[in-house]
């Protein structure tokens, strides 16, 4: 008799109106906004703001830690308060390498950056060694966040710390990383981290091209990553992870070790962090160990709920609303956006668990 | 200043005898090279009076200028003779009298000299703790003089170890032995100082040797007042992290809560302290040093109240999903916040002691206990037995532990658990409120506070594990001491992270806490 178990058919990376998403939101990022922001004329209705595009630059990148969010919180249920951590990991690396870019250019007319010559270092620290290469840095970029997350998940895991208890540790360590780059001695710059950043490349960073290719290269970085995250989750790797998501304890008593699977996606998910983080310092062209507070990093894993967790598109929408709406409120009514931030964090856990996707879904389901 | 040279004036009675400063000695300490300034100086104040403390504290003060080669005092605007104490219109061509950092310190420290013979005894002690590091061989006679005039016997001590250590520079070799052997019974840092200086420039084998025993006695007590005073700041920091992670304990270790709002119901305590210090201001001035037993009390309710809402409004509908809870329990916190901001401003408020809570206890020559501290221990271990008590021994306690391990079971008993839920968050939050209270006795007031200590608090809680007083307990201490040891070594930042580290790497080892319950659960 031949077995009658159904083995689980591979579903398709993107359905056919998934792609044409997929394509059209491509071509938008790809050619329609440079060519809204650069082409047509500054007067015109159609005109992409510079402003706009630094805005929409930014919320890309967030937009990519709340996807990376997602993969570890939504899929591995795993709520890790420490990915600002990864993101400004990322972010000082891609800093290094820019103010070592400045070059002679600064206050001082050195070779050092301005602030070890305020300290009056003679020399560059051991750990600035490839801040000249940019190929190195790219590297680095992934790697540092990567090792980092790495080192901490296999202790964190291997003695199945899990829940809450995570929750804490990774806040911990993100708090205890921020106290450490705020002294001046670890050579990052102390509070006022790096910032006044002249080039890329040997190109200016404050022109409008330089602006709408970083913004491009975002753009598809989280189309990218997007495609990698639902190929993952698709896999049977993605599987496992969401069985142990599920039930922890079956999954180890069925033969599997959760530590690998889980460790994997939390380097995963940290190296897109550091990625984000270097997208987003040369857009805001700033980097400081504020990025590390605790409270950014709770603030990431609202984004991903207010989307929906356990679905790819929520994360990506909820960054979208909630930077959004703080951009604009921080402006229009500074004093109540804490109380909407605050509203928000209830309001979502309360009465929206599958956040804004998942309400959707539902009203067009109680549509049929 | 008016009120120093009131003790200056008052205090030369006793040692007066008819000399006053002569024309001659004021030019000679206001004119000419420094070195013969300073030696000038040194022989007025051998045998000075008031009209030398006057003289000398005018000279500090930059109000003495030279007419026609003479030291003439500026007093409103006239000219007085140091000597006669006539008046006469300042001319034109006074010049300032110009004193290089080297002057201000002699004459500070002869000013310091002439105040040993002050009548009030705090002037004395501070005029003897000043001198501690600067007493020379020029200054001998005065120190005998006050030494032979003292009546109070705790100063008289100090002023012997002050003699000794002008002593030290005596040509006489029998004398500096002898002041050898005798600073090393001080147990004063200024003390150290001196010895080092004296083993640096001593020719003496003998002296030298007698020197350098005198400075390792000093410095072994000098090290029991260090170490004992990190032990004391330990405890001090422990009892404020028990304070916070008490009330921890009981809403995230017996109910599950994590509640990231617990710094932010500190904080409420706070400012409710901060109130009722504002109403006792204006109602009641002359109760205000008592403020703090009403704020107890005020704090607990405000805090309690708060929690009652939010258990009401929010954290019911959370139990048993608590990722959940932490975020909505941190959004509460930000709104908290705010809305702190919105009513108070953004700006630290000032909270006052007490006047019974300022001061401290003198235990060692460098170990003093401030009051303030003393009480926020007192009121630590108070509150823990309270709790300890409310848990362990009371019906509440009963129901909580019921509803704790056992909620249905507990249900068919017959106990309102919801009920029992919100009275035990609301206990929890209270707790917060006390906490709050007494942290606004040693830091700032403002809407921040929470968040330094949230961080801390889970730490401990994690730390001594889930469920559990005595763990709690534990781990504040611990965690204090352990801190303020690493401060003392490594600096304040890098202490911290290391005390962070370590809890990682702990519960590598002991996943459950120093306390885990003990258990044959899978999921732990």
């Amino acid at each position: 008799m031949t077995s009658s178990i159904q083995l689980p058919v591979p579903s398709p990376l993107l359905t056919r109106t998934g792609w044409s998403a997929f394509i059209i939101a491509l071509i938008v990022v790809c050619a329609v906004a440079p060519a809204l922001n650069l082409l047509v004329p500054a007067d015109s209705v159609f005109h992409l703001s510079d402003y706009a595009v630094g805005l929409l630059g930014k919320i890309m990148c967030y937009a990519i830690c709340a996807l990376a969010m997602d993969l570890i919180w939504g899929f591995s249920g795993i709520l890790s308060l420490g990915h600002g951590l990864f993101f400004a990991l990322g972010g000082y690396v891609m800093g290094m390498y820019l103010m070592r870019q400045i070059g002679t250019d600064g206050n001082y007319k050195s070779n050092l950056p301005d602030f070890m010559v305020f300290l009056d270092w003679k020399e560059l620290p051991w750990h600035w060694t490839f801040s000249d290469s940019f190929v190195a840095t790219l590297i680095l970029i992934v790697v540092v966040p990567g090792l980092v997350a790495f080192v901490f998940g296999y202790f964190a895991f291997r003695s199945r710390i899990k829940g809450v208890y995570f929750s804490i540790i990774t806040q911990a360590l993100t708090f205890a990383a921020m106290l450490l780059f705020f002294r001046n001695e670890t050579g990052f710059g102390g509070n006022n981290g790096f910032t006044d950043f002249k080039r890329i490349l040997g190109i200016p960073v404050a022109t409008q091209e330089m602006r709408m290719t970083l913004f491009v290269l975002t753009g598809v970085t989280l189309l990218g990553f997007f495609l990698m995250a639902r190929w993952l989750i698709g896999s049977k790797f993605g599987r496992v992870l969401q069985a142990v998501r599920d039930a922890e304890t079956r999954v180890m008593f069925s033969g599997y070790n959760p530590l690998g699977y889980k460790l994997t996606i939390w380097t995963i998910s940290a190296m897109m962090c550091g990625v984000a983080g270097a997208l987003y310092v040369p857009q805001v062209g700033i980097i400081n160990p504020s990025e590390m507070s605790p409270a950014n990093s709770i603030e990431i894993a609202i984004w991903a709920a207010v989307g929906g967790r356990a679905t790819l598109i929520g994360p990506i929408v909820g960054a979208f609303i909630v930077n959004g709406a703080k951009s604009w409120l921080t402006v229009a009514y500074p004093e109540f956006w804490l109380y909407f931030l605050g509203l928000l964090f209830i309001g979502v856990t309360l009465f929206l668990p599958n956040g804004v996707v998942g309400l959707v879904k539902k009203l067009k389901g109680g549509a049929k | 200043m008016l009120i120093r040279k009131l003790f200056l004036f008052t205090s030369f009675c006793l040692a007066c005898n008819a000399h006053a400063i002569s024309v001659d000695e004021a030019n000679a300490i206001s004119m000419g090279e420094t070195d013969a300034r300073i030696e000038a100086l040194n022989q007025a104040v051998a045998h000075a009076d008031t009209g030398t403390a006057l003289f000398l504290q005018a000279l500090a003060d930059d109000a003495v200028k030279l007419v026609r080669g003479k030291a003439i005092v500026v007093r409103d605007d006239m000219g007085v003779d140091p000597a006669t104490g006539a008046e006469f219109a300042l001319p034109d061509d006074a010049e300032d009298v110009i004193n290089n950092n080297r002057m201000r310190g002699e004459i500070d420290s002869a000013l310091a000299a002439l105040r040993l013979f002050s009548k009030i005894d705090s002037v004395r002690m501070a005029a003897v703790q000043q001198m501690q590091s600067d007493a020379d061989p020029s200054k001998l006679a005065l120190i005998e003089k006050a030494f032979a005039a003292e009546q109070n016997p705790k100063i008289k001590d100090q002023l012997a170890l002050v003699r000794a250590a002008a002593l030290l520079g005596s040509t006489d070799k029998a004398q500096r032995l002898e002041a050898a052997a005798l600073l090393a019974s001080s147990d004063q840092s200024g003390t150290k100082t001196i010895l080092l200086a004296h083993l640096q420039t001593e020719s003496d084998g003998a002296v030298k040797a007698a020197l350098g025993k005198a400075l390792r006695e000093v410095e072994s007590r000098l090290a029991w007042g260090d170490k004992l005073g990190a032990v004391f700041s330990g405890i001090s920091l422990g009892s404020i992290l028990l304070l916070v992670a008490l009330g921890l304990a009981i809403t995230y270790g017996l109910m599950g809560v994590i509640n990231m709002a617990h710094g932010e119901l500190m904080m409420i305590g706070a400012y409710a302290t901060y109130v009722v210090q504002g109403l006792f201001q204006r109602y009641l001035p002359g109760a205000f040093d008592w403020y703090l037993l009403a704020a107890v009390p005020v704090a607990f309710m405000a805090s309690a109240l708060m929690g009652v809402l939010l258990e009401r409004s929010v954290i019911r509908f959370l139990y048993g999903r608590p990722l959940e809870t932490l975020l909505a329990t941190w959004g509460i916190s930000l709104m908290l916040m705010q809305l702190v901001r919105t009513i108070f401003g953004a700006q630290n408020v000032g909270v006052e002691n007490p006047a019974w809570m300022s001061g401290g206890v003198q235990v060692l020559g460098n170990l003093s206990l401030p009051f303030n501290r003393l009480v926020i221990i007192g009121f630590a271990l108070f509150v823990l037995g309270t709790v300890a008590w409310l848990i362990g021994k009371t019906r509440l306690g009963l129901f909580v532990r019921g509803v704790t391990q056992n909620r249905p079971i507990a249900s068919c008993m017959g106990v309102n658990t919801a009920r029992i839920d919100t009275y035990a968050f609301a206990l929890g939050s209270g707790i917060a409120g006390l906490a709050g209270c007494a942290l606004s006795q040693v830091g700032n007031v403002g809407p921040d506070l929470g968040q330094g200590y949230i961080v801390d608090a889970f730490m401990v809680v994690v730390l001594g594990g889930v469920g559990q007083l005595a763990g709690t307990v534990y781990a504040a201490l611990g965690l204090g001491v352990l801190n303020k040891f690493l401060e003392g070594w490594a600096g304040a930042v890098l202490a911290k992270i290391a005390v962070l580290v370590f809890i990682i790497i702990f519960i590598q080892k002991r996943p459950q806490g120093i306390f885990a319950m003990k258990g044959r659960s899978a999921e732990a």
